[in-house]
């Protein structure tokens, strides 16, 4: 488990927009600036610790209930004031732990808040905002694809401190009756299980893997660095169709998802006929 | 409403749950319309089981079958919870995400084309870890894409359940409908037994769960569309209603507001009874009138 878990976020929000407050009313583990990024202002969103949390099990940098609904507030109140002019770049900086495991959450329908959040993104995608996801910490299973996986280009860092993951790595091994060591084995050879992220580069999802000298302290180097690959993102995305079809179509997507490419290709034939 | 058990239809009834994915999907079509697309003899197993010693299916466990339903064109993709528990991998999500690409398509070229979801699912498979997590957020984005259209249903009928991220799937979907056997979360009880403690949720407690994810709660909370009996004609009806009825004019989980306010409403110090949550429902129909 990373030590740093959840503090990158707040480090590189206050990075890149030069605040690190949450917009009145919401709670404290969710972060929303506009700021302005090359010709743009764009809305920067993050998930952040709050040990003072309304809800227990969601002060550790998990995505909750309050931190879904407040991200789909704030990417739908961009959606809503850019109707009539520029669609302004949607940022998510992701360093989150993973969704919050509680029975308050379950017995809400945590599942709800989730969708919305991710709807929210995918909505704001699809409405012509370059949605940009920023993987410099955590981003595991139910919090990713609720804060960041909708995103039209992903961008990570390239060091240990990022874990793309569809579950920490002890329970995966738990639950799939293996030993880390046996899992760790495994993922070389099975990429998607890989826990390190040029291994998640070679299945084609993201964009860019970004270097920096030091993602937990960064200097002034490296923020110029994130901020002119962040710029690049935004117009590359703005360019190119609002769906996910990148995922995809790239180069290492032919070679590690050629059985999704496959199957494309398959029930397109078949569609009608 | 009359204990459907003690009725002397509900004992005629054709079982829907006792059903195969394979004929759950191919029952809601009209009689005789419905056509498997890439299916098993087209033999696109996943790639990844086989280098895990596990034995892969000819059909990736997902069944993708298209034809007319109440005489509108429709596309079934159905889950076997009886594979890798429904769980979604590389290839199972692909056919789900091309099948509602392809039905997108469709309806841009003026050909309405809806999608029913049969999720009987764990979430990702774990086999196949970060690419059916990838799956999962291309299938959330391929459902909003077409719900602009046509109607996307999601049913869970059981006895697996709709669980992790596929609960995403379910949650912005147009409608969603579900048996009394079915149930609905993001995190199913073991895990959360496991993360947070025996104390947070007792997995082995199964009134607890039930009172929690099964069907009849989520309806009565107000965040499923339709609760159904076990009853292959009552749910072909249902989805073939749900379609007639076409997009709603705000889906559920665009409602932000909404759900948001509940929850800040809510007293965070303690955990709820289940039932506290039965007076969303009856807001819901107040907004409503």
């Amino acid at each position: 488990m990373n030590k740093f878990t959840g503090i990158r976020g707040r480090i590189w929000f206050k990075a890149l927009t030069g605040q690190a407050s949450s917009m009145p009313g919401d709670p404290h583990s969710v972060l929303t600036a506009d700021a302005p990024i090359g010709e743009d202002k764009a809305r920067f969103l993050c998930v952040v610790p709050d040990p003072d949390g309304r809800f227990p099990c969601a002060r550790r940098g998990e995505v909750g209930l309050e931190e879904a609904y407040t991200l789909a507030a704030r990417v739908r109140e961009a959606i809503h004031a850019d109707k009539e002019s520029t669609k302004r770049p949607i940022i998510a900086i992701v360093d989150v732990k993973s969704q919050a495991y509680g029975r308050r959450e379950e017995t809400a329908g945590i599942h709800l808040a989730a969708a919305a959040a991710a709807d929210a993104y995918a909505s704001a995608r699809f409405a012509g905002h370059p949605v940009i996801a920023l993987i410099f910490g955590q981003a595991i299973s139910g919090g990713f694809l609720t804060h960041g996986y909708q995103a039209n280009r992903l961008l990570a860092f390239d060091d240990d401190g990022v874990l793309i993951h569809a579950m920490h790595k002890e329970a995966a091994a738990r639950i799939t009756r293996r030993t880390v060591a046996q899992l760790d084995k495994l993922a070389e050879t099975v990429t998607p299980l890989s826990y390190n992220v040029r291994d998640y580069a070679k299945l084609g999802l993201l964009y860019k893997l970004l270097h920096v000298s030091d993602p937990e302290d960064p200097n002034a180097e490296d923020v110029s660095l994130v901020r002119h690959e962040v710029i690049a993102a935004i117009q590359d995305a703005r360019k190119t169709s609002p769906d996910l079809i990148n995922r995809i179509e790239s180069e290492a997507a032919r070679v590690a998802r050629k059985a999704s490419r496959l199957v494309r290709a398959r029930l397109a034939e078949q569609w009608n006929h | 409403m009359k204990d459907p058990i003690l009725t002397r239809e509900y004992l005629k009834r054709r079982s829907f749950i006792e059903l195969s994915a394979r004929d759950r999907a191919k029952c809601l079509f009209d009689s005789g319309t419905g056509r498997e697309l890439a299916g098993p003899f087209d033999r696109i197993e996943s790639p990844w089981l086989a280098m895990q010693d596990v034995t892969p299916e000819a059909d990736d466990g997902c069944i993708v079958m298209r034809g007319t339903i109440g005489g509108q064109q429709a596309v079934v993709i159905a889950f076997a919870g009886a594979f890798q528990g429904g769980a979604i991998g590389e290839v199972s999500g692909a056919k789900l995400t091309a099948a509602l690409d392809l039905a997108c398509a469709d309806n841009e070229k003026g050909i309405r084309t809806s999608a029913v979801l049969l999720l009987e699912t764990g979430g990702v498979r774990l086999q196949e870890a970060n690419l059916g997590l990838a799956a999962v957020a291309e299938i959330i984005s391929s459902i909003i894409a077409l719900r602009r259209h046509a109607p996307v249903i999601s049913l869970t009928a059981g006895t697996v359940g709709c669980f992790g991220g596929m609960s995403l799937a379910a949650g912005v979907s147009s409608y969603v409908v579900m048996t009394r056997q079915g149930r609905l979360g993001l995190n199913g009880p073991e895990v959360i037994e496991e993360e947070s403690g025996v104390e947070e949720f007792d997995a082995s407690d199964r009134s607890l769960i039930w009172s929690i994810f099964g069907g009849q709660q989520r309806y009565d909370q107000g965040l499923v569309d339709a609760l159904v009996d076990d009853d292959a004609d009552q749910i072909v009806k249902t989805v073939r209603d749900l379609i007639a009825q076409g997009v709603p004019p705000v889906h559920r989980s665009e409602q932000v507001d909404l759900y948001r306010s509940r929850i800040t409403a809510l007293d965070n110090s303690r955990q709820w009874n289940p039932e506290e949550l039965h007076s969303w429902k009856n807001q819901n129909k107040k907004e409503n009138q």
